[in-house]
Parts: C-alpha cells; structure tokens; sequence
C-alpha cells in the first residue's frame, strides 16, 4: 500500500496483543499488513519482534517438484502428534510481467485446513531480491508471536532470493531427488551449502539410497562451511511418511545441538548477521544517498574507501 | 489499497473431479495479475472457509459441476461470515442452472459465471466489486 492511499491508516489496532489470543483472524490481518507492506505495520515491529516465543523457524527448499509440499504436510502430522502448533508459510514466485502468481502448496496441505494450531499462509514472492526476505521475516515473528512453534518457510529453491530465505531459519531443509545427478552435483556452490539436513525425498524410487550414499560421501570430504560438520543426509517418501520422524527428530536436534549458551548465541548472532546484512543492503541500494555515491565512485569522482567511510558514517 | 494483488482462493466443493475449468481460470487470473491461491479438488466448505481465513483473501471462488450447488455454495457464504469475513466475494462457475441462481445470490454468492464467460469479463467483474475494508 502507498503512503498516499485513501485507505485509513489513522486507526491502529492493538494488532499485537490480539495474537496471543490464539484466532486466527487477527494474525491473517496482520499477515495481509506485512504482506502490503502497511506502513501501520511499522511501529508495531519493536513490540512484535519483542512478543516473539523464540519459535523455531525453519526454512525447507528445494527445486520444484521435489516434494517439499507433500513432506511440509507429513511434517505437519507429525509434529501435531508431539503436541506442536505449527504456523507454515509457504513462498512461490510472481510473475515479473503481471505480478500475478499460483500459490499452488496449500494442495498438499489442505487435511490440515481445519486444524486450529495449524496456521499456513500462501506468500506471493511479489518483487524484488531481499524484499521477499525482509516481509519473510516479519510474517515468521507474526507467527512466532501467535504461538506457533517450528515456524516452517517454504520456498522454492531455483535462486539467490530462496537462499536468503533460507539464511532466515535456525535450520535449513534442502530437499533433493533421487534423480538429482551426479557427485559433481553435491559439491557446486549453491543450495545444499546452506543445507543443515538434506532430505532426498520420493525414497520409494529406484536409486534413492546410492543418491544418498553420494552425498554423504561428497559432503564428508569437502567439509562446506569451515566450522561446520556435514549435514546429515536422510531418505524420505513424504506421501507414504516413510522416513518422516526420523527427518522431524534431525531437524530438533539441530536445534538442540548447540551445547552450551554462548555456542547457541553465537549461533544466532551467526544467523541473524547474514540476514540483517541482506536486509541493510537491500535498503542500502534502494537509498538515493548510496545510489549517488555509488555513482561518484563509478565516475572516478570518489575513491571506494572514502565513500564506504561517508556511507557508514553516523551509521551504529 | 487496490495497488497490491487481489487475493483469490479457488476450491472445488464437493465431489466431482472434472477441474479443468478451475485450472484453467488460475492460470487465466495469474495472467491478469490476481494471487491465485488454489487448493484442489473434492474441499467441503469447512476446508475451504479455514483455507480462506487463513489466507486472509478477497475472492473465494468455486467451481462446481456435481449439481451440489444449492448445499455446498450457501453453506460456504454462511461459514466465512461466521468467520468473521462478510466481506469476501463468493463467486461461482460451473453448470447452474438459472432457476438456482436468483436462490444462490439471494443466499449471498455474489456471482455466477457460466459457461462461455470470458477471463477478461471475469477478472474486471472482481476488480470492480472487491471491497477491502
């Protein structure tokens, strides 16, 4: 929504307080809001962030067709017999020519339609890089603040925008087929690097195992990010649920395997300084102060570093 | 707020299984630049209302060829309002035959498209009567 738009802003809610009460309505709204980019949403976000639970937000990508729908769904019912209230949102691209877009994941979903500590929203991607990441991580804190617990983002993950995403959660999903390739595969730079687990999903398929063999072996030997252990590697046949607790326990104890409270903080830090620096760029690029000195810089008016130190001066 | 997207879910109440028309619409209204959320065949209302709620749209349209419409089409309408969304336009598509559909809008869907309606009149018709509080 435009600042100018005759819709009345002039009329806050207690849009907040109302998501604690566990309906849905109030949290849908809100969702709309953030969506819309409502500048009423605004002042709300020191307390919504402040009402946040501390949520396990975990993200689950992949390319399409992998199944990451129909294994969110078998996820779902499990986490729902542990006594859990999932919140779910799931992201697809718009189209860059009309902005229109097929929210097509609530397909796989719809058995859990009815069930009221499960919360799941379609999100348009609706735009540009690292927008779609900042309306992500507000719409997870809304869910976080209503009660919702793992928190799960879906995307699709066919570039940059869907591994910012994924820089959001505590813990990462990647879900593969059987059919994904070769070795070589498993060692390009992209998505299974920001993988926590990987889950190659339709199990039931010819060659699942050795698919998963291949990745343990390749990922064991490179090592990926320096301070980290490789991801486990998991088989799963979501539409049979096969395999499905063993992926919900290895996505809690992810969580659970930072052994002490500074490795568990750092931890966070880590997480939230990859996607504040998202965030901060992306506003960055967008400021008109920036987009000038960036053009000095390019006119060779301005050497790099004495620009960085104008841009960031004031800044912290 | 009519610069964002116009947010539709489209569902199938009911039991038959013909959605081809149904897909053919989302991809039509994608087209057009709605939201398409679409949520598949054989949905009972109560699906379809959570769906919607949850979704926080502004159209919910059905597609129904069963001859199921008078149960499925008022109990839907009567859900979202017992929801707290009297605002969302229930619209239809399918075979309705004319007699139902002076019953149906008076039980509050707001519309029925039948066959040989275009996209175009489609989409304009919700771009003119959204109502987004």
């Amino acid at each position: 929504m435009s600042p100018q738009s005759v819709c009345a802003v002039d009329t806050p809610e207690p849009m907040i307080g109302e998501l604690a009460s566990g309906e849905r309505r109030p949290l849908a709204r809100l969702l709309t809001r953030i969506e819309n980019g409502d500048p009423s949403v605004r002042p709300a976000l020191p307390e919504l962030f402040a009402a946040g639970r501390g949520a396990h937000v975990v993200g689950i990508t992949g390319p399409p067709g992998s199944g990451k729908s129909t294994l969110v769904n078998a996820l779902i019912t499990e986490w729902r017999k542990r006594g859990r209230r999932v919140g779910i949102l799931a992201v697809d691209p718009s189209s860059p020519y009309t902005r229109g877009a097929i929210l097509g994941d609530r397909i796989r979903m719809m058995e859990h339609a009815a069930d009221r500590d499960v919360f799941m929203r379609s999100m348009a991607s609706r735009g540009e890089l690292g927008g779609v990441a900042a309306t992500t991580w507000i719409a997870a804190a809304a869910l976080d603040a209503a009660g919702y617990d793992p928190v799960l983002i879906e995307t699709v993950g066919a570039g940059q925008s869907e591994v910012e995403i994924a820089r959001l959660a505590e813990t990462t999903v990647v879900v593969e087929v059987p059919e994904m390739g070769d070795e070589v595969q498993a060692i390009k730079a992209g998505l299974l690097e920001v993988a926590d687990i990987i889950a190659v999903n339709k199990g039931d398929r010819p060659g699942a195992d050795r698919a998963a063999r291949q990745l343990r072996a390749m990922l064991s030997t490179a090592g990926g990010r320096v301070e980290r252990k490789p991801p486990p590697v998991m088989v799963t046949t979501a539409t049979t649920a096969d395999g499905v607790v063993a992926l919900a326990d290895a996505i809690d104890a992810h969580r659970s395997q930072a052994r002490t409270p500074v490795e568990a903080g750092e931890r966070a830090a880590n997480q939230v300084r990859r996607a504040l620096a998202d965030l901060a760029a992306t506003r960055a690029m967008a400021d008109a102060t920036w987009d000038r000195t960036i053009r000095a810089v390019a006119d060779r008016a301005l050497d790099p570093m004495t620009a960085a130190e104008r841009l960031l001066d004031g800044v912290g | 707020m009519t610069d964002t997207p116009i947010r539709i879910l489209i569902a199938k109440p009911g039991l038959d299984g013909h959605d081809r028309g149904a897909k053919v619409l989302a991809r039509g209204l994608r087209d057009e630049g709605f939201e398409v959320i679409y949520t598949g065949l054989r949905q009972t209302p109560e699906m379809i209302a959570d769906a919607a709620e949850q979704e926080d749209v502004d159209v919910v349209g059905l597609s129904i060829l069963s001859g199921a419409h008078m149960a499925l089409l008022p109990r839907t309408v009567q859900l979202l309002r017992d929801r707290g969304m009297p605002d969302v336009l229930v619209a239809a598509g399918g075979i309705i035959p004319d007699a139902d559909v002076v019953k149906l809008k008076e039980a509050g869907v707001a519309e029925i498209f039948g066959p040989g309606t275009s996209i175009g009149q489609i989409a304009r018709y919700f771009r003119e009567n959204v109502r987004r509080s």
